[in-house]
C-alpha cells in the first residue's frame, strides 16, 4: 500500500496500463473479446467477502473466488468446484445428518498455479471462525464442529447436531474458498491488516485482480490457470463504481459506454424509456425479496417513557383479524407494482414466493382489490362510523393508524396510495417516513427502528438467505418477538405468537426430505398470510441491464449476478 | 513579525483541535451504524462481533485519543519512513477504514489525482474566468458583454449542478453522442489516443464545475471592480490622463484584489469537498465522493480523517489569503 | 436609464413569482395532493396545463405549493446567515478586542466542511425536531437553520475585510476625532460603505439557499418525498428529461428566475447604496 500519498497516487495514475486484448488471437480462444465493462454504481469496498458481507462486495469478489457449489437462477444447487452435490441418496450426507462430504474436482488450480486441496477448505473455515476476525459469514459456519481431510480432494464437515439442510457453508457466493497459503498470516484480529490480500485474493475463478480502488473502480485480468480452456471470453474486466442507479442505467441503455449495469431500482417509466433505444436489454430475476406490510398487534410505544409496563397491551383494532383482513383487501397490488416497480416486481400473495417448490398456491387471487367487501367485513365485525366523520369505530376505539416506512420515493408513493384506499373503507392513516439509516439500524436506543415498531403499520422488504426457508420462517416464532428484555432483537416485529406455528417449526428442524420440508414451509407461509400477520405486496426482482451485444448473461437472484461470467461473450459480428 | 505569527500558529492549532473534537463528538452522537448496510440475513450477534473487531465497543474518549495519536504520530511517522527509509512507525497500527479495512491515508492518496485534475482544474478555470469576465464587464458596464456575463453567472448560480449536468448529458452524450458520461479513474495516459480520451471524459464534469465556480466568484469580483472604479484615485488617474486600459488593469484591478482573493481562497478547499454532487453524477470518485460514501456507510475513521484534512487545508488557505492580502492591500499591511 | 430599468425588471420578476406561489394555490383550485389514478402521467390539457405526475396529481398545483416552501427556506436561511454574518463581521472589523476570538469562531465554523456538517446534522436532529415541531415544520426548521448556520462565515469574512478597510480611511479618523460613538459610526459611516457588499452577499445567500436545499434533496437528506419543493421536483424530474421534460424544466426555470430576480434586486440595492 502506498504510504507517500501524493507521489504514490501520481505513480498509480501514470504507470498503470490496461491489459489490452491481443488482436491476433483467434475466435474461440480465451480472452478474444477484449474488455468487459461493468457498472456497479455502489462500488465494492473490498474483494474479501468474509470481511464485508455487503452484496456489492460479494458480487465483485465472485469474479475471483468461488464456492464449492453455486445456486442457479432457479435456486437449485450446481456443483462448481466439486464433482457432485452431496446428498443422503449418494452417501455424501451421513444418515444421521451429522456430516457432509465434499469431493473437489481433480486438477483444480489457484490463479497462481498451485493446486486446490481440502486443506484450503479447512483453512477457510478456520479463517472465518477465528475469534476477533470480524468475519461477516460466521453464522454459516457456526454449527460446524470439525473438518476432516481424509484425502487431498476430500473434506468432511462434521456438525454439532443433525442438520437436515447441511448446505450452509461453501454454497453460494458469500462463502467462497480462500487460499490457505495467501491468508495464513491473516487469522483473527490480523485479518484487517492484510490489505494486500483482501484487495487481491487468489482465487479459482475466471479473473484475478490487477488493481483495486475501494469505493471507486477495480480492474481484473483473465486467470491463465482457469479450468476451462476457452473461457473467459474477455481478457479483462473493468468494474466501475460511483454515481447512482440512473447514471448506471444510462451508460448501458442510452450511451453504450458499458456492457452491464447492476441494480437499477428506478422508476419503471424511466427505465422503459431508456430501454426503448434498443442498445441494451433490461434483465430481472426473482428470489424471495418481498416488500410487505407488517401489522403491530401490540400497542405501539413511540417513546421510551411509555415503556413502563412489562408486557405491552394488545392493540384493540390490530389484534382483530377482520381489521387486518380488510386493510389487506383494500389494496390494489397490481397497480402498486405497475407504479413502483414495473418489470422489477410482481404481485405476490406469499411471504415465501420461491423457489417454486416452496411457493404456496393456496393464496392465489389475494391481489384483487375489493373495497366493497372490505367495508362489509368491517361493518360485520362491528366497526361502524356512527358519528359520520368518515372514520369507523367500535366501543370508542377509532380506526386511526400510524403507517411508517423508510424514506424512499417508491415507498412514499405506496403510502399515499394505501392511505387513499384505506380512507375509502373508513380508516384514517397518518403517514410517517424515517431515514433508512435509522429505520434499519439495530440501535436499540432509537425509538424509530423497524424492531421498535413505534407505529401500527410498517412497510419494508425482507428475504430468505438462500433457498432453504427454515431460518427465514423461524423469524415469526414467539421467541423472536423483539422487546425490551432481549434488547429489541428479533424479526417478529408484529409480535404475533401462535404455538401451533412454533410446533411446525420444530418439526421442520428435524425433517430431511426436500418434498416434506417444502410442504411444511408452504403451511407455515399460509399461516402467516392467511392470519394477515404480514401482507406481502410485491415480489421484488434483482434488476440489471446488459448491452445488446453481450451474450451468455443468465440473471441470477440466488447467487452472484456474475456467477457465470466465464461464459459471457460478445455476439459474433 | 514573529510574535503575531506564533500567536496565529497557536490559534490555528487550537482551532484544529476543537474542530476535531467537535467532529468526533457529532459523529459519535449521530445515529446510524456501520453494520446497517449489511444484508438483513446477517444475525445480530455476528454484527456485534464485527463491531467489536472494529473497536467500536470501546469507550468514545479512548477511541478519540487513539485516533488523535495515530493522526499526529503514527501517520507522520509512516510518511517519514517512506520518504527517509527509516523505521519510526515500527509497525504501529494505522488509521484503518472500517468499510475497506485499508489505511485511510492510502484511500485518500488514490483519490487525489482525479480530485486535483478534474475539480482543481475546474476551480482554476472558473476563478480566472470570473476575473476576466468582471474586467470585461466593468469596462463595458451595461453593454452586451456585461449583461451576457452577469446573465451567465446568474444562471450558473441559480441552477443546481445535478440539473445542469443532466441537461448537458442529455444533449452532448445521449442526443449528440459526442462525450462520455462517466469518468474512468483507471485510465492511464500513455499516448495521444489515451490523452484524447482523458480530455474527452473531463469536458462535461469540468464544464459543470467551472460554471459553478465562475458564478460564485464573478459576483464578488464584478462588484469589487465596480467599487474600485468608483473610488477617488480612479478619478485622479483619469484626470492624470491615463488610458482606460491602464486605469482598469493598473489601478482598479489591483485594488479589487482584496475581496476577490478572499473569496477565491475561502473557496479553494471546496475543491476537496464542494464537488460531491458533480463527482457523484459523473463517477469522478474524488475526495468528496469518498467522504459521502463513508458517511453513508458509517465509516467514522474515514469521515473523521478526511474532514480533518479538509479543515487543515481550509486553515492553510485562510492563512495564505491573509498573507497575500497583507502584501497587496497597503491599507491593511500595518493594521 | 438602462441600469435603472434592469433592476426594476428583476424586482418585477420576483414579485410575479412571489404572487404566483403565495396567491396561486388559493386561486388554482386543484389540490396538490389529490390523486387521480386513472390519469397517471397525463399530458397537459386545459384543466391541468402542466399535466399530471406518476400518481395523477396536478403538476401545476404541486409546483406552486413547492415554491412556497423553497422560497420560504431561501428567505429565512438568507436572513439568518446575513444577520449573523454581518453582526460578526462588523464587530470583528471594528473592535480589536473582539477581532481575534470572533475570527477564531469563524475559522472553526469554516473548518468543518459544510456538507458533512449538514449531513450529520440532518441525521442527528431530524427525528427530535420532527417529534417537536411536526414532520414538515421539523424538516423546514432543520434545513433552514442548517443552511443559515453554515453560510454566514463568508459574509462575516468579507464584511470584516471591508469594515477594516473602511476603518483605515480618513473620514473615520475624522469622525473619531469628532467624538462619534461606535453605534453612530456604524450607522453613518460603516454601513453605507459596506452596504454594497452586504446586499450582494445577501442576495447570493438567498439564491444559494435554494440550491443547497435542492442539493440536500439530491443526496436524500432534504425534504421528504411527500413535500414537493422545487429542488425535490427537479431531482425527481431530471431522470425523465427526455420523456417528460416539463417535470424538470419548470421547477428549474422557476429556481433560475427567482435567483435572477433576487440578484437583480441585490444589484438595485447595491446601486442605491453605492456612493455614485
Amino acid at each position: 500500500m502506498p504510504v507517500r500519498p501524493i507521489a504514490a497516487a501520481l505513480a498509480l495514475c501514470l504507470s498503470f496500463t490496461a491489459p489490452a486484448a491481443d488482436a491476433s488471437e483467434t475466435s474461440g480462444a480465451r480472452g478474444r473479446d477484449g474488455q468487459l465493462r461493468l457498472y456497479y454504481w455502489q462500488a465494492p469496498s473490498t474483494l474479501n467477502p468474509y470481511l464485508s458481507g455487503g452484496v456489492k462486495d460479494v458480487e465483485a469478489a465472485s469474479l475471483i473466488v468461488e464456492p464449492l457449489a453455486r445456486l442457479d437462477p432457479d435456486g437449485q444447487m450446481v456443483p462448481w468446484l466439486v464433482q457432485s452435490i452431496p446428498t443422503l441418496e449418494n452417501g455424501g450426507v451421513a444418515p444421521d445428518l451429522r456430516s457432509i462430504t465434499w469431493r473437489l474436482k481433480p486438477g483444480l488450480t489457484w490463479s497462481d498455479g498451485s493446486p486446490v486441496t481440502s486443506a484450503d477448505i479447512r483453512f477457510t473455515l478456520e479463517y472465518c471462525t477465528a475469534p476477533g476476525s470480524g468475519c461477516a459469514q460466521q453464522a454459516k459456519f457456526r454449527d460446524v464442529a470439525a473438518v476432516d481431510t481424509p484425502g487431498p480432494l476430500t473434506a468432511v464437515l462434521r456438525f454439532d447436531s443433525p442438520k437436515p439442510h447441511p448446505y450452509g457453508p461453501f454454497v453460494g457466493p458469500q462463502t467462497p474458498l480462500l487460499q490457505a497459503a495467501q491468508f495464513a498470516e491473516c487469522i483473527g484480529p490480523r485479518a484487517a491488516s492484510c490489505t494486500a490480500a483482501n484487495f487481491a485474493p487468489i482465487g479459482t475463478g475466471p479473473f484475478r485482480a490487477v488493481q483495486f480502488r475501494p469505493g471507486d473502480a477495480a480492474l481484473f485480468e483473465m486467470n491463465p490457470h482457469y479450468r476451462v480452456d476457452d473461457q473467459p471470453a474477455f481478457a479483462s474486466v473493468l468494474l466501475k463504481g460511483g454515481g447512482n442507479a440512473n447514471s448506471a442505467a444510462r451508460t448501458v441503455l442510452e450511451t453504450g459506454e458499458f456492457d452491464y449495469a447492476w441494480n437499477l431500482q428506478l422508476s419503471p417509466d424511466v427505465l422503459a424509456a431508456m430501454a426503448a433505444s434498443g442498445k441494451g436489454r433490461v434483465v430481472t430475476a426473482f428470489s424471495t425479496l418481498v416488500e410487505r406490510l407488517a401489522f403491530n398487534l401490540r400497542e405501539p410505544a413511540p417513546t421510551p417513557s411509555t415503556l413502563r409496563q412489562a408486557a405491552p397491551l394488545p392493540h384493540p383494532a390490530m389484534s382483530d383479524p377482520d381489521v387486518r383482513r380488510a386493510l389487506a383487501m383494500a389494496l390494489d397490488r397490481e397497480l402498486m407494482v405497475e407504479i413502483g416497480y414495473g418489470a422489477a416486481g410482481r404481485v405476490t400473495c406469499n411471504i415465501l414466493p420461491g423457489p417454486r417448490i416452496y411457493a404456496s398456491r393456496e393464496n392465489d387471487g389475494c391481489a384483487a382489490q375489493d373495497i366493497a367487501r372490505a367495508q362489509a367485513i368491517l361493518q360485520n365485525a362491528g366497526w361502524t362510523d356512527d358519528n359520520g366523520d368518515g372514520v369507523r369505530e367500535r366501543q370508542g376505539k377509532q380506526l386511526r393508524f400510524v403507517f411508517q416506512t423508510s424514506t424512499n420515493a417508491v415507498r412514499q408513493d405506496f403510502q399515499l396510495l394505501a392511505k387513499e384506499w384505506w380512507r375509502q373503507i373508513g380508516v384514517q392513516t397518518e403517514l410517517r417516513n424515517i431515514d433508512a439509516s435509522v429505520f434499519f439500524s439495530s440501535d436499540a436506543s432509537s425509538p424509530d427502528t423497524l424492531q421498535r415498531f413505534g407505529a401500527h403499520i410498517q412497510m419494508y422488504a425482507g428475504a430468505s438467505d438462500g433457498p432453504d426457508p427454515e431460518a427465514y420462517l423461524s423469524g415469526w416464532a414467539c421467541k423472536n418477538i423483539p422487546d425490551r428484555d432481549n434488547g429489541w432483537q428479533g424479526q417478529n416485529v408484529g409480535a404475533w405468537c401462535d404455538p401451533a406455528y412454533d410446533r411446525l417449526l420444530d418439526k421442520l428442524a428435524v425433517t430431511a426430505g426436500l418434498e416434506e420440508r417444502a410442504e411444511l414451509a408452504r403451511t407455515l407461509n399460509d399461516m402467516l398470510v392467511q392470519n394477515h400477520v404480514v401482507v406481502p405486496l410485491v415480489d421484488r426482482a434483482r434488476i440489471s441491464a446488459h448491452s445488446a451485444a453481450l451474450e451468455g448473461v443468465r440473471m441470477n437472484a440466488w447467487d452472484s449476478e456474475l456467477w457465470n461470467v466465464a461464459e459471457w461473450h460478445r455476439m459474433a459480428q | 513579525m514573529r510574535p503575531p505569527f506564533l500567536r496565529r500558529l497557536l490559534m490555528v492549532v487550537s482551532t484544529l483541535l476543537v474542530v476535531s473534537g467537535l467532529v468526533f463528538l457529532l459523529l459519535d452522537l449521530a445515529p446510524g451504524d456501520p453494520m446497517s448496510q449489511l444484508p438483513p440475513s446477517i444475525p445480530e450477534d455476528v454484527r456485534a462481533e464485527m463491531r467489536s473487531a472494529l473497536g467500536l465497543d470501546q469507550p468514545a474518549p479512548e477511541r478519540y485519543a487513539r485516533w488523535l495519536w495515530q493522526m499526529l504520530v503514527v501517520e507522520p511517522a509512516i510518511a517519514a519512513d517512506a520518504l527517509l527509509d527509516t523505521d519510526l512507525a515500527a509497525g504501529a497500527p494505522r488509521i484503518l477504514s472500517w468499510q475497506t479495512r485499508a489505511p485511510v491515508m492510502s484511500l485518500i492518496a488514490q483519490r487525489l489525482p482525479q480530485t486535483l485534475v478534474v475539480v482543481g482544474l475546474a476551480y482554476l478555470l472558473g476563478t480566472f474566468g470570473a476575473i476576466a469576465l468582471s474586467i470585461g464587464s466593468a469596462a463595458r458596464r451595461g453593454r452586451t458583454l456585461d449583461r451576457a456575463g452577469t446573465g451567465l453567472a446568474a444562471m450558473g448560480h441559480a441552477l443546481p449542478p445535478f440539473f445542469t449536468a443532466a441537461v448537458l448529458i442529455y444533449v452532448f452524450a445521449i442526443r449528440l453522442e459526442w462525450l462520455p458520461t462517466t469518468y474512468d479513474t483507471t485510465l492511464a495516459v500513455t499516448g495521444w489516443d489515451s490523452a484524447a480520451v482523458q480530455i474527452r471524459q473531463m469536458i462535461l464534469p469540468v464544464a459543470v464545475l467551472s460554471l459553478q465556480t465562475l458564478a460564485q466568484t464573478v459576483r464578488y469580483s464584478r462588484a469589487a471592480m465596480l467599487d474600485a472604479l468608483a473610488q477617488d484615485y480612479i478619478l485622479t488617474a483619469r484626470a492624470k490622463g491615463l488610458g482606460a486600459r491602464r486605469v482598469l488593469l493598473g489601478h482598479a484591478l489591483r485594488n479589487s484584489w482584496v475581496p476577490v482573493l478572499t473569496v477565491a481562497a475561502l473557496g479553494a478547499p471546496q475543491v476537496f469537498a464542494g464537488a460531491i454532487v458533480t463527482e457523484q453524477i459523473f463517477g469522478v470518485n474524488g475526495i468528496g465522493q469518498l467522504l459521502i460514501q463513508s458517511l453513508q456507510a458509517g465509516d467514522l475513521p474515514t469521515v473523521q480523517t478526511v474532514t480533518m484534512l479538509i479543515a487543515v487545508l481550509i486553515v492553510l488557505a485562510n492563512l495564505g489569503a491573509d498573507v497575500l492580502i497583507a502584501r497587496i492591500d497597503p491599507r491593511t499591511a500595518h493594521a | 436609464m438602462r441600469s435603472a430599468r434592469r433592476p426594476a425588471l428583476g424586482a418585477m420578476l420576483l414579485a410575479l413569482i412571489l404572487a404566483a406561489v403565495l396567491i396561486g394555490p388559493a386561486v388554482w383550485s386543484a389540490a396538490p395532493g389529490a390523486m387521480d389514478l386513472g390519469a397517471r402521467n397525463a399530458a397537459p390539457d386545459w384543466a391541468h396545463p402542466l399535466g399530471r405526475d406518476q400518481l395523477g396529481r396536478d403538476f401545476l398545483a404541486r409546483l406552486l405549493t413547492g415554491g412556497r416552501i423553497s422560497l420560504a427556506v431561501a428567505a429565512a436561511a438568507a436572513l439568518m446567515g446575513t444577520v449573523i454574518g454581518a453582526a460578526v463581521g462588523a464587530a470583528a472589523g471594528m473592535s480589536r478586542r473582539l477581532d481575534a476570538p470572533l475570527m477564531w469562531l469563524t475559522d472553526i465554523f469554516l473548518c468543518v466542511p459544510l456538507l458533512p456538517l449538514l449531513l450529520i446534522a440532518a441525521t442527528l436532529f431530524r427525528a427530535p425536531l420532527a417529534a417537536a415541531l411536526g414532520p414538515q415544520m421539523g424538516v423546514f426548521a432543520l434545513v433552514t437553520v442548517a443552511i443559515g448556520a453554515s453560510s454566514w462565515m463568508g459574509t462575516a469574512r468579507i464584511l470584516r475585510a471591508e469594515v477594516r478597510s473602511v476603518m483605515q480611511r480618513d473620514f473615520i479618523a475624522a469622525a473619531r476625532l469628532a467624538g462619534r460613538r461606535p453605534a453612530g459610526m456604524i450607522a453613518h459611516h460603516v454601513l453605507p460603505n459596506v452596504a454594497a457588499s452586504l446586499s450582494v452577499s445577501a442576495s447570493l445567500a438567498a439564491a444559494s439557499a435554494i440550491l443547497t436545499e435542492s442539493a440536500l434533496s439530491f443526496l436524500g437528506l432534504g425534504f421528504p418525498p411527500d413535500l414537493p419543493t422545487w429542488g425535490r421536483l427537479i431531482f425527481e424530474g431530471t431522470p425523465q428529461l427526455g420523456q417528460y421534460p416539463g417535470r424538470a424544466l419548470w421547477p428549474g426555470a422557476l429556481i433560475t428566475l427567482s435567483a435572477v430576480g433576487i440578484m437583480a434586486l441585490g444589484d438595485t440595492l447595491r446601486d442605491l447604496a453605492g456612493p455614485k
